[in-house]
């Protein structure tokens, strides 16, 4: 077990740099910069904006500085009064560098503000669809064929099929104009969650609900399950802890691509909601080729993702017992 | 289960984190307003945006503000002010009794101190040059050493100077009637010295990042920052050491940072905010008529850059006849639709008192298509001779594209030309127009300050923001007159310069915009201006005898709003104890 999680850590590390590397490559080589705006600074102004950030350092040095502590030599010290000594700390000392956008803030800050919110959002989102979805799955696969599986699949069928950015809009409708119980968008209580959660976990919920359902007929059908059903368990119990225990396996895998797709699908959902998350940044940061925030977020995620990959391995070894995480060697 | 080991830690501590998210709540202030995009800085010397800008105002104070009714520059930390008789020295009497949020008085130094640091090349101010025309200024700023700073000494070479705590003295290159329109201007609102340089003292790597933290930051204006999270809200309080504190009516304010239109609509129809700076274009139709929504033309251009060096567009002919042939109308009434003019100039005539130069034409559509239509056989393009084509530059955003294709098909019908549509995200659209990669790009200005020199100066000869290749010496000439001028020669050569340039046609000009704001019919002491700059001191909520007085002057087919302001009002302490005695 430890040495997997070793060898899966490592491989997350090496991951992490070649994704670092590859967005570092694609960021630069798009056009624009950081500084162009529609009034443009006089060219000396220009030139010591990008030198305070080293952007006019060789791509090579830029990347060393970023990535790593490394004392490449400071660039005209004096710059902006006496600092730009050591603008970029290095990722591999936990430092993303100061933004290039939001100039009173370390991207370090902006994502310790943002993450915890996109977190709360997706943890919501997840788990009301869970509780739902699973739930759907199971009584439409119990009752195959009925009026309610019919109806839940479409219901499934709908959510996956509608974006959800078009949910949200219903839902604002709904419950912020017609009958006005829920604030309309904003952040600063569970209240401005409610509908944002709702409008993110919609889709995933009908997706869950599908795979809980394909999951619990085939598992139904095992021998096992005769065999429970004829020695006399009650049926709740050979539901719940036989039957679903194999069906849930999809839904158990698919949680990890889910949960990354929640925090990184969350951008139109903090756009029209108006929530402080880290999704907003994903975009806005590679609109404003602000280099940092974009390069920072995108190291993240892949980390979560990295993260959230093996928390899901674990899982199904958890549940599966035919699954060892040893067997690997 | 061997699954529950791993589920219960994790539920609780997920859990834990939405609970201490769900408590990060807010009382709610006396007043909120959208302000748009997350500021990019507080730092006064650092701004160039509208969002920050706005903000700019709540949190310092300038020499002085503008009269919210009229748009007058009014005392704001001068009390007073004169200018020597040949115009060239302005002395302001800086007010003995503002402090800063840390307690200290606000002093002439300290405008000294933000001044000079606007200037200094290694601050990276995009807004400088709006000094340049302090004696000294530019050649300092120009002139560094190999270490990036000024090689000379700013008290030596720059005309800025505090002769001692409440003097401040500007000395002019050339007399500037209009300096009091650039002393309003954000950018010269002051910084604590004595604050920024223990900032950089204590963290000489990260000031930056440190110093406009809220419980760093110092400031002079009516608030103060109080909590600031990213692309959320800032909260502001009212600054006891303000001088005016008296005559501030809110408590606390607080400024909502969201881009999305429809979302910013919502937060105003639900009373989240009461002032909204921008409504969604497919909004327009359904908010006409209200009497909390009233367009009113804006101190902005819409309009095409030309590239004059790529033919055929270097032949002047070809630019005027492009310049005749758009169906102005069509795009103000059909596209855009909040109130904005058809504009045959670069400075937008609602500038007041400026009488600029047009674009000549009939006033008839016809009749100037036909006109261009013969100025391209002139120029050898027509049915039977040269085809024209032509490529449309613009960023997609906003009614952009729409815009751009009603010119491309009156083009297309009017003159035969062909014009292909060219679409670009914006960073790479200002690259494309910086390289001169472009034939006509869509573009736009908005005025720093109430005069025609601040769309003029963009096109004068090797500026940074023309874009257009057009150098011409004469319009050079001209600007530089203009610059050592005082009123009325001055309003005149700026005319004549304006005339060469609706001659030339490094640009044709569209449409003058329109700002498009929500404002709840409670607000007080906010009035709409064509710079649509807002200073939030003077705002306060009126109380249904003000609010029906109000009222009374409007026109009596407006549809009646209620707001969501207070109906007792709320007034500053002042205020209060006034109408008390009344």
């Amino acid at each position: 077990m430890t040495r997997f999680l070793l060898r899966r850590a490592a491989w997350a590390c090496l991951t992490i740099l070649a994704v670092a590397t590859l967005s570092f490559v694609l960021m630069r080589s798009v056009r624009g910069g950081p500084f162009d705006s529609e009034r443009r600074a006089s060219a000396a102004v220009e030139q010591n904006l990008r030198e305070r950030y080293h952007l006019d350092w060789p791509l090579w040095k830029q990347f060393a500085a970023y990535i790593g502590p490394f004392e490449l030599g400071a660039h005209r010290a004096e710059l902006l009064g006496g600092d730009g000594t050591d603008v970029f700390g290095g990722v591999l000392a936990g430092d993303l560098g100061p933004s290039l956008q939001y100039r009173d803030a370390s991207v370090n800050d902006i994502l310790a503000q943002s993450l915890p919110i996109s977190f709360a959002l997706g943890f919501l989102a997840l788990s009301w669809a869970l509780v739902v979805g699973v739930g759907a799955g199971i009584a439409s696969a119990l009752r195959r064929g009925t009026k309610i599986d019919v109806a839940l699949r479409l219901a499934a069928t709908t959510g996956i099929a509608l974006p959800n950015f078009a949910i949200a809009g219903f839902l604002v409708l709904l419950f912020a104009f017609v009958w006005p119980i829920l604030p309309v968008a904003g952040h600063g209580s569970w209240r401005h969650l409610v509908l944002p959660s709702l409008a993110l976990g919609a889709p995933f919920a009908a997706y869950i609900a599908r795979l809980t359902r394909s999951g619990m007929l085939e598992s139904l059908g095992q021998d096992c399950i005769r065999t429970a059903r004829a020695k006399g368990l009650p049926p709740r119990l050979v539901v719940l802890r036989h039957a679903l225990r194999g069906g849930i396996l999809p839904v158990v895998s698919y949680l990890g691509p889910a949960a990354a797709g929640v925090l990184t699908g969350s951008l139109v959902i903090e756009r029209v909601f108006a929530i402080p998350g880290t999704g907003s940044h994903f975009v806005n940061s590679a609109l404003n080729r602000d280099y940092t925030l974009a390069m920072g977020v995108t190291i993240l995620y892949t980390a979560l993702v990295c993260g959230l990959n093996l928390l899901v391995d674990v899982v199904y070894a958890a549940l599966d017992p035919r699954i060892a995480l040893e067997d690997e060697s | 289960m061997r699954l529950t080991p791993i589920l219960i830690p994790a539920v609780l501590l997920i859990g834990a984190a939405a609970w201490s998210i769900s408590r990060a709540g807010f009382e709610r202030a006396d007043a909120a307003y959208c302000n748009g995009a997350e500021p990019s800085s507080l730092d006064p010397q650092q701004v160039t945006g509208v969002p920050e800008i706005r903000l700019i105002r709540a949190l310092y104070e300038g020499l002085v503000v503008r009269d919210p009714r009229t748009g007058a520059p009014i005392p704001g930390m001068a009390e007073s002010w004169s200018t020597s008789a040949d115009g060239l020295t302005w002395t302001f009497r800086i007010r003995g009794d503002s402090q800063w949020t840390d307690g200290s008085l606000v002093t002439a130094h300290d405008f000294a101190f933000a001044w000079e640091r606007l200037l200094d090349p290694r601050t990276g101010a995009q807004y400088a040059d709006l000094l340049y025309g302090v004696r000294g200024a530019r050649l300092w700023a120009e002139s560094v050493g190999p270490n990036g700073a000024p090689s000379r000494k700013f008290e030596e070479a720059v005309a800025i100077a505090a002769s001692d705590e409440r003097t401040l003295v500007v000395g002019l290159e050339r007399p500037m009637d209009h300096f009091l329109e650039l002393a309003v201007s954000a950018p010269l609102c002051p910084v604590s010295r004595k604050a920024l340089e223990a900032a950089r003292a204590r963290w000489p790597d990260r000031w930056q990042v440190e110093w406009t933290k809220p419980e760093h930051l110092v400031t002079n204006g009516p608030f103060r920052l109080v909590e600031r999270r990213i692309n959320d809200r800032i909260r502001l309080a009212k600054h006891a050491g303000y001088w005016d504190a008296d005559e501030v009516a809110f408590d606390t304010l607080d400024v909502l940072a969201s881009e999305q239109l429809s979302t910013n609509l919502n937060f105003y129809l639900t009373g989240e905010v009461a002032y909204l700076d921008e409504v969604p274009v497919t909004a327009i139709p359904r908010l006409r008529g209200r009497e909390d929504y009233r367009p009113a033309p804006y101190l902005a251009t819409s309009f095409l850059r030309v590239n004059v060096g790529k033919p055929p567009l270097d032949d002047v002919r070809v630019r005027r006849a492009l310049a005749l042939a758009i169906d102005r109308t069509a795009i103000t009434s059909r596209i855009t639709r909040a109130g904005e003019l058809p504009a045959f100039a670069l400075v937008p005539p609602i500038l007041p008192g400026w009488s600029g130069a047009e674009l000549a034409h009939s006033g008839d559509f016809a009749r100037d298509c036909a006109e261009a239509r013969a100025l391209l056989a002139d120029a050898g393009h027509g049915p039977g001779l040269r085809q024209l084509e032509v490529e449309l530059h613009f960023a997609s955003q906003a009614t952009n594209k729409d815009v751009c294709e009603v010119v491309a098909d009156t083009w297309r019908r009017e003159l035969g030309i062909v014009t292909r549509l060219r679409n670009q995200e914006w960073k790479v659209y200002l690259d494309a127009q910086r390289r001169l990669e472009y034939e006509v790009s869509r573009s736009s200005w908005i005025a720093d300050y109430a005069d025609a020199a601040t769309f003029l100066e963009v096109f004068a000869p090797g500026a940074d923001n023309s874009r257009t290749g057009w150098n011409d010496a004469r319009y050079g000439t001209l600007l530089e007159r203009a610059r050592g001028a005082r009123e009325p020669e001055r309003g005149r050569i700026l005319r004549e310069a304006e005339e060469l340039l609706m001659r030339e046609l490094p640009l044709i000009p569209l449409y003058t915009f329109a700002v498009t704001s929500l404002v709840d019919p409670r607000l007080g002491g906010f009035h709409a201006n064509p710079l649509d700059e807002h200073f939030p001191k003077f705002w306060h909520w009126l109380d249904d005898a003000d609010l029906a007085a109000k009222r009374a002057v409007d026109p009596s087919n407006v549809e009646r709003v209620e707001g969501f302001g207070p109906s007792a009002g709320l007034y500053s302490p002042a205020e209060q104890r006034r109408r008390a005695a009344r």
